[in-house]
């Protein structure tokens, strides 16, 4: 059994986690972050990569608006690499509530938030894939971010000052004195080692789990959990973030992110955090509501879906779960008779950094350390981990310089074997096993139209090669890493992709026999 | 007969996979004049092995020695499974056929009496197939019997790896030895590809170089198995003179698809059938079909515009299911592409898919496809013959989840043979 000791033991590697890890850091405070699965596992990998100019919620939740437009100023300032800075319309068809429309430029200077009405004329110049029904369009300052990259930034930095990431290791049960949290036992879920943690202050960050982790210390949490699917498209169908300008309803933005676009969301209760994957039905409600604002999106090629759970802390009677607010909750449990035990939950991707700061308030206050947040000030630094999610990346690099050995081994999205070279030794760098999923994570492979098929073979070939994966394991990768994919893949499976699908069974079951 | 010289024939077929390929050589060696037409990539996707039955019930992963045994057994659990309508004698003749002309075009077939083998693929998994190219046979032994072994992996080659094959057959095979080779005049080039060696090869020179390369290697080895590149043509030639040259028997372990194996397929039917007089339009598509007053098929034949009209007694349609183009789906439903027949399929796409990719019972949408007569004639609306000689064979059948019992080339060529029989009584 491992024992350790640590200032601060934050639990859950999403935004939040991550933030807080590198705010915390920067603050002179070292931190063990515990992650169950792997960086942004849960919401945080699951969303649209939308950087909220604040538009969206103006007339719901002016609060969260205002938040949202400070924090996107900040982050486009200080961690531009993350950023894709689109802008963003609003724009309603004929049929949508015309008061909504009308109000919509007033409530939006209310919360200070730029706007800028374009006639329709206009607007469909900017972006010729929207409707011809188009009533009304504004401009705004939205913008595309890429969460894997943020996070793995944060953490990368918090690392480099001395902070600690266990990825694969969940949280199994707290030892509690009368008022504190003693230790807290941990579990590799991989090797089942137990691992003992002795912090002076424990942080809840696992977003949708939250309830659950306090619970384990006896404190209890009221979370609502409401599962929001999104689809990728297979190329990007707008140049900017555009939003169907009414009161919040499913697919209602299409999000650009490098070479692909994101239709979402969906807003379903559910009661049990296994059900979170996205369904047929959910798929065809968006794509039916979404030909309303740009009818290309009937014919373009989806190339799979994920789903991820907004955790939405507050009372479980509110009728509407996208009424209920999308602020964030910092929890302190003093008031559950835990003194050194806090959570933070809910909030939105926008303002990850805020709840990270006010987290790390909160925290220090407790360490009594008055060290102030730098994370206001300081620009996230570029890390190399976190470089090859950015679609295109690999290629360009690949294109301008590749020496003769280095072959592509994803060639939907151009991955090259230097670029697996360069994640296997980063993954290393962070005391995990270079596996496909991990690397999956890290980069765009299994991410392009064959959705893994060859790609999938190759890599794990390569690794093997490289003396990475043990024999025993190259199999079972391999079917591991088709079963995660095809959960997003099946939703999407018409035309084309359905195509793919069929080569990809019979290439794998039908000569392979995988599932034999 | 009908006329070929006025663009009339007895059979038209459409669809180059193996039931097309098949079709047309049975309807051609009886001697209707016959007329193919597709694109010409679907047979280099067949992996090269011949498949004939190798698991049922799928749910229960029940593994067949016996394939015809397991045909009984498929065609009394399964009433609907296309094997179900023609006779195991007419399965055997169809298999016999066809092995023959692919024996007769330089593409010899081995098989273990009449039962399944198990081909290592290049995962270093076992598959279980009942016809195995020459190429390959030596590793379906090597397979069984486990003597001192060498596996070769070629510089620059992805998705091959000796290693990887060997490690998953470590355990009882512990003379199992791998070496990576480079393969000769490749030296500057970052990737190399099987068919292009397979081309090189068919030169012995460079089979002599090649044998330099690999000979070193063998030292107490006494079989030698490499990825599928050993001639894409006059491979017993190339197989033999390498033989020779580094002294042991070598063979072919298939590589993922489209391979070299597939390449030989195509350019052997293709070889064989031009001898056979069949009028092939390959890479061309049917633009429109009307059936006319005195009972011909008028086809119209082209890329995007018309390129050719011929008329023609009867179809055999063997078009495929959503990769060869015969199936297509919507967002909401299955269609055929041609005819516009009824699909068999689930009620809603909710229902295509299982959640779990290897789920045991199989995904429902491949039991989706064509309803046909005993006569391999699809069904219209209800549930009779679409039209009187219209047959259809191959993948597009439904009730015949191939991927997963392992049975694509066997029904294929046993609803090819099926087709063309009811074709002549029917025509005649």
């Amino acid at each position: 059994m491992n024992s350790l000791q640590t200032q601060v033991l934050i639990i859950g590697g999403g935004a939040t986690g991550t933030g807080i890890a590198r705010d915390l850091a920067l603050r002179g405070v070292k931190c063990i972050l515990a992650e169950r699965r792997d960086i942004n596992a849960g919401a945080s990998g699951a969303n649209h990569g939308l950087l909220h100019s604040g538009g969206r919620y103006v007339s719901s939740d002016p609060g969260s608006a205002i938040e949202c437009r400070e924090e996107a100023e900040l982050l486009k300032r200080l961690a531009p690499q993350c950023i894709e800075d689109t802008g963003g319309l609003f724009v309603a068809v004929e049929g949508d509530d015309e008061k909504y429309v009308a109000d919509f430029p007033q409530l939006c200077s209310q919360c200070k938030i730029p706007v800028k009405a374009l006639d329709v004329k206009e607007a469909r110049e900017l972006e010729p894939e929207l409707s011809d029904k188009l009533i009304a369009a504004y401009m705004v300052k939205d913008a595309s971010i890429d969460p894997f990259k943020l996070s793995m930034e944060n953490i990368s930095q918090a690392q480099n000052l001395g902070s600690t990431l266990l990825r694969f290791t969940k949280v199994v049960g707290f030892e509690k004195n009368n008022k504190e949290i003693r230790t807290t036992r941990l579990q590799d879920i991989i090797s089942g080692e137990e691992i003992i943690v002795e912090a002076q202050q424990v942080v809840n960050a696992t977003g949708a789990w939250a309830g659950e982790v306090a619970a384990l210390a006896g404190a209890h949490i009221d979370i609502i959990y409401s599962k929001g699917s999104l689809i990728v498209t297979h190329s990007r169908v707008t140049n900017r973030v555009v939003n169907r300008l009414r009161s919040s309803a499913s697919a209602d933005i299409l999000v650009p992110g490098g070479t692909v676009s994101i239709l979402g969301t969906t807003s379903i209760r559910i009661d049990d955090l296994d059900q979170v994957y996205p369904t047929v039905e959910e798929v065809d409600t968006m794509v039916d509501e979404a030909v309303k604002m740009i009818p290309a999106l009937e014919t373009v090629r989806y190339i799979r879906a994920y789903a991820g759970v907004r955790p939405l802390v507050g009372s479980r009677s509110a009728s509407d779960d996208r009424s209920v607010s999308r602020g964030f909750a910092l929890i302190d449990h003093v008031h559950d008779g835990i003194e050194n035990f806090t959570t933070i939950s809910g909030g939105k991707l926008t303002t990850y950094r805020l709840m990270a700061e006010k987290t790390a308030d909160l925290v220090c206050r407790k360490l009594r350390i008055s060290a102030p947040c730098r994370t206001r000030t300081e620009p996230l630094p570029e890390s190399q981990p976190a470089r090859w999610t950015e679609p295109g990346l690999a290629p360009k690099l690949w294109l301008r310089h590749h020496e003769p050995e280095d072959i592509l081994l994803c060639e939907c999205e151009m991955v090259p074997k230097s670029v697996v070279d360069a994640m296997v030794s980063s993954i290393r760098e962070q005391n995990v096993q270079p596996d496909l999923r991990a690397i999956a994570l890290r980069s765009r492979i299994g991410k392009g139209a064959c959705q893994g098929m060859f790609c999938g073979v190759r890599v794990t070939t390569y690794l093997f090669d490289q003396g990475e994966l043990h024999p025993e394991q190259c199999l079972t990768h391999l079917r591991e890493f088709f079963t995660t994919r095809w959960k997003g893949q099946h939703p999407t499976l018409w035309d084309k992709q359905l195509m793919q699908s069929e080569l990809l069974e019979a290439l794998h079951c039908g000569f392979f026999g995988l599932e034999l | 007969m009908t006329d070929p010289e006025s663009n009339k024939y007895d059979v038209c077929v459409i669809g180059t996979g193996m039931a097309g390929m098949a079709a047309t050589l049975f309807a051609a060696n009886r001697d209707l004049s016959t007329v193919q037409v597709g694109h010409t990539g679907e047979i280099i996707f067949t992996s090269g092995l011949l498949d004939l039955m190798g698991v049922h019930p799928v749910n229960a992963k029940h593994l067949w020695h016996d394939p015809w045994a397991a045909i009984d057994a498929v065609i009394r659990d399964l009433p609907n499974h296309p094997y179900a309508r023609v006779k195991k004698e007419d399965i055997r003749t169809a298999v016999e056929e066809l092995l023959a002309f692919l024996n007769d075009a330089g593409l010899a077939y081995y098989r273990r009496g009449d039962h399944n083998s198990e081909v290592l693929t290049s995962l270093g998994t076992p598959k279980p197939t009942y016809a195995v190219p020459q190429t390959m046979w030596k590793g379906v032994e090597a397979l069984a019997q486990k003597p001192p072994c060498l596996l070769l992996d070629i510089r620059g080659l992805k998705g091959f790896s000796a290693r990887q094959i060997a490690a998953t057959l470590q355990e009882g095979w512990p003379d199992l030895k791998t070496a990576h080779i480079s393969f000769p005049d490749t030296e500057h080039l970052s990737e190399v590809y099987t068919e292009h060696m397979a081309s090189a090869l068919v030169l012995s020179r460079n089979r002599e170089k090649f044998a330099r390369i690999v000979q070193p290697h063998v030292n107490e080895a006494q079989v030698v198995g490499l990825p599928a590149i050993l001639g894409l043509y006059r491979t017993n030639e190339v197989v033999s003179h390498l033989e020779q040259l580094i002294g042991v028997p070598m063979f072919e372990i298939p590589t993922i698809p489209p391979s070299v194996p597939g390449l030989r397929l195509k350019e052997a039917f293709e070889r064989g059938l031009r001898l056979k007089a069949v009028t092939y339009f390959s890479q061309k598509r049917v633009l429109g079909i009307r059936h006319t007053a005195d009972g011909f098929f008028e086809i119209i034949i082209g890329r995007t515009d018309t390129e050719h009209t011929v008329l023609s007694r009867a179809i055999i349609l063997a078009s495929g299911r959503f990769i060869g183009g015969g199936l297509h789906a919507g967002r909401k439903r299955i269609n055929e592409t041609i005819f516009d027949l009824p699909v068999s399929q689930p009620g809603h796409r909710t229902e295509w898919h299982r959640r779990d990719f290897l789920d045991s019972r199989g995904h429902p949408i491949n039991q989706a496809g064509l309803e046909i007569d005993d006569n391999f004639r699809p069904l219209n609306g209800s549930g009779r013959p679409a039209f009187e000689t219209l047959f259809a064979a191959g993948s597009i059948l439904a009730h015949n989840d191939w991927k997963r019992m392992k049975c694509g080339a066997g029904v294929a060529i046993a609803s090819a043979f099926g087709a063309v029989k009811s074709l002549i009584r029917i025509c005649q």
